[in-house]
């Protein structure tokens, strides 16, 4: 039998160009090649597939020119008419994993190619195409790359031979909306027993039917007088005053900062500077104010279009970051501003 | 952070790059930014012109918060 063909897609960390300093490396097909971790996926394919093709793209290149990469990508993924396209695993990585997931839907979708990819259950890209393709549950770091390559071979030799893919319980992926039926060892009463015997000892079990999750908050009524608010920044973008001082982690960040910008009028190279692992830092660096805008806003304080800047702005790293982390931090954040009566809050993300 | 904030009362926007990220994890008033390493900037451009360029970002910002939504609004 023929080799499965495969085509592979990574963003520029894996393909060894470098970090967020050449996120903005534009698509890029390399013939015949297997890289980074297309390696590990080879030998776990032995025989049966083999990488025809590996497509290369910077994680901000495809996020900020979608409309452009995305076609452009689909166009060498057909010109090398694989029988499956993998993308990733992009693990937490928030840019790669939209990409991996926004390229697989498409290839499958436009091209007709089944595809596949695999990431962190938290990375958005995973929330936004589960119910359109499959996307291999893995860890949230490229720690966990073994794991991720072990799970996502077999089903990409399933989907080359045109196999049947079980239930995501099964096959460890995240569900996606369709139910597959499958043969259950033991039969309903006697799971269910033992979940409640767990439950009842305090200790953790998995339901079979979770329910759905929609965390979604209503809107706030407008601001009705924009020059008597009291307006906040809130930042994911890591600004920091100079040095860091509170040591805000780069990535997956365990606290978040607060900065008394009182007679603060500009952010300037020399006193502030961004704490982010997540995105080249040069123009932040510069000029931090591309963050977190303090210098229109004393403008706008100035002109009486807002009542006043909030005098400290609240800031972490978004990059990695646990939602749980950011809930709580949010929450914290939340009571403080409340406390002292600010109205409005603009809050920056890169 | 977004919806915490709104949850707490505070009508919020959120200005980011990857607006479709917004939309999944739940902002309600959204605004595009420029890029992802200079979301309200552009080093291409000299500075007061690139100031302007941020100071039309927050305006739209500011139109956000002061507009009524009824639900996850995108304001291009």
């Amino acid at each position: 039998m023929a080799k499965i063909k495969v085509v592979h897609y990574i963003n520029q960390f894996f393909a060894n160009i470098g970090g967020e300093e050449k996120a903005d490396y534009p698509p890029e097909l390399r013939k015949g090649e297997k890289v980074g971790p297309g390696m590990a996926f080879a030998a776990a394919f032995g025989d049966e597939a083999e990488i025809v093709g590996t497509i290369v793209c910077g994680d901000s290149y495809f996020n900020e020119n979608m409309d452009k990469a995305k076609p452009q990508i689909l166009e060498m993924v057909k010109e090398l008419a694989p029988d499956v396209f993998v993308a990733g695993p992009a693990f937490n990585a928030g840019r790669y994993g939209v990409a991996c997931a926004t390229l697989a839907a498409a290839v499958q979708e436009q091209l007709g190619i089944p595809a596949i990819t695999g990431m962190y259950e938290e990375n958005p890209g995973a929330d936004m195409f589960k119910d359109k393709v499959i996307i291999v549950a893995t860890k949230n770091s490229a720690a966990g790359m073994r794991d991720a390559v072990k799970k996502m071979a077999p089903l990409v030799l399933k989907l080359g031979k045109g196999e049947r893919i079980g239930a995501s319980i099964e096959e460890g992926y995240l569900p996606g909306g369709p139910r597959v039926n499958f043969f259950e060892q033991k039969r309903g009463s006697e799971r269910a027993v033992e979940m409640l015997l767990k439950k009842l000892a305090g200790e953790s079990f998995v339901t079979e039917y979770p329910m759905p999750v929609f965390d979604r908050v209503e809107p706030n009524p407008a601001v009705k007088d924009l020059a008597h608010t009291k307006v906040a920044l809130v930042t994911s973008g890591g600004i920091v005053p100079k040095g860091n001082p509170d040591h805000i982690e780069s990535s997956s960040a365990s606290h978040y900062g607060e900065y008394d910008i009182t007679g603060v009028m500009d952010l300037t190279e020399a006193t502030y500077e961004t704490a982010h692992g997540g995105y080249d830092p040069v123009y932040a660096n510069q000029d931090a104010d591309r963050v977190l805008p303090v210098d229109v806003m004393r403008d706008l304080e100035k002109e009486g279009v807002i009542g006043s800047l909030y005098n400290k702005f609240f800031t972490t790293t978004g990059n990695g970051t646990a939602v749980a982390s950011a809930k709580a931090f949010a929450k914290e954040i939340a009571g403080k501003l409340k406390n002292d009566g600010v109205g409005a809050v603009i809050l920056t993300s890169t | 952070m977004v919806k915490e904030i709104e949850r707490a009362g505070i009508p919020v926007v959120h200005i980011c790059t990857v607006t479709p990220i917004s939309m999944t994890v739940g902002a309600n008033r959204i605004v595009p930014a420029i890029a992802i390493p200079h979301p309200l900037g552009n080093p291409a451009l000299d500075k007061d012109e690139e100031k302007a360029l941020r100071r039309s970002i927050i305006e739209k910002a500011l139109g956000a918060l002061t507009t009524e939504v009824s639900g996850q609004t995108i304001f291009e």
